[in-house]
């Protein structure tokens, strides 16, 4: 497989995780866009730096040759996808750690009044998505 | 030269510890979670970093030349140093525009009633 490709499979695979694996669905958020334009600013001056440098060098036959500040495109995808993935699991971890403080708050809420009902303890998809 | 590439990721840390320090980010103050997040990701990209090393894709130079297995020290590195920037920058948006929600906000609690 050729880096460009690897590449875009990267992306589609971050796509995937994001939407439907871990359901964080960044890719609809400002918040997500607007830290990623931050990021890719920095990416481009970070990659120029290194490949300008020579410290990573790429074969020819696996990349398709444009270059933005001497990076190949492809790295472009492979920064998105590292990003995305990072985000989305991030996001992940921390709705988990607050669903369950809400869940545990919601028990022994309940538990001091009345209400002794069994209730779902975690909700698919929480209201805050 | 052989430093280069180390410097470049202790740069990337320093210029973004303001937003943790100053901003209010509390990524580095939630370490588990910061862990939880870097180990799969650590774990796609050194995989995909190891093929490419070993397809001959791309190969680096002027490193100070530890290697754990074929990948580079510096590469490991990267994977730890540029999520955590990007979490950081994340958080620091969240600082900035209060109201952009991001999907792990707390749910509501219902009334009850």
């Amino acid at each position: 497989m050729t880096y460009t490709a690897a590449a875009v499979l990267g992306v589609v695979a971050a796509v995937v995780l994001d939407v439907a694996v871990l359901r964080t669905r960044l890719v609809r958020r400002k918040a997500f866009w607007t830290a990623y334009a931050i990021v890719l600013a920095f990416q481009l001056l970070v990659n120029g730096i290194l490949t300008g440098r020579r410290l990573v060098t790429y074969d020819h036959d696996t990349i398709l040759g444009a270059r933005l500040a001497y990076a190949p495109v492809e790295d472009i995808l492979f920064g998105f996808s590292l990003a995305l993935q990072t985000l989305a699991w991030w996001v992940w971890w921390g709705r988990r750690a607050n669903q369950a403080r809400a869940n545990l708050a919601r028990t022994s809420a309940g538990a001091a009044t009345r209400n002794r009902v069994a209730r779902p303890t975690r909700t698919r998809r929480s209201s805050t998505l | 030269m052989r430093w280069l590439y180390l410097g470049v990721l202790a740069a990337c840390l320093v210029v973004t510890l303001p937003l943790e320090v100053v901003l209010g980010a509390r990524v580095y103050r939630r370490p588990l979670r910061l862990a939880l997040t870097l180990l799969p990701v650590l774990a796609v990209f050194l995989i995909w970093d190891a093929a490419a090393i070993s397809a001959g894709q791309w190969s680096y130079h002027h490193l100070v030349g530890l290697r754990i297995g074929n990948v580079p020290v510096e590469e490991i590195a990267f994977f730890v140093v540029v999520p955590i920037c990007t979490v950081l920058t994340l958080e620091a948006v969240r600082r900035r525009r209060p109201t952009w929600r991001i999907g792990d906000e707390p749910p509501t609690l219902p009334t009850d009633q």
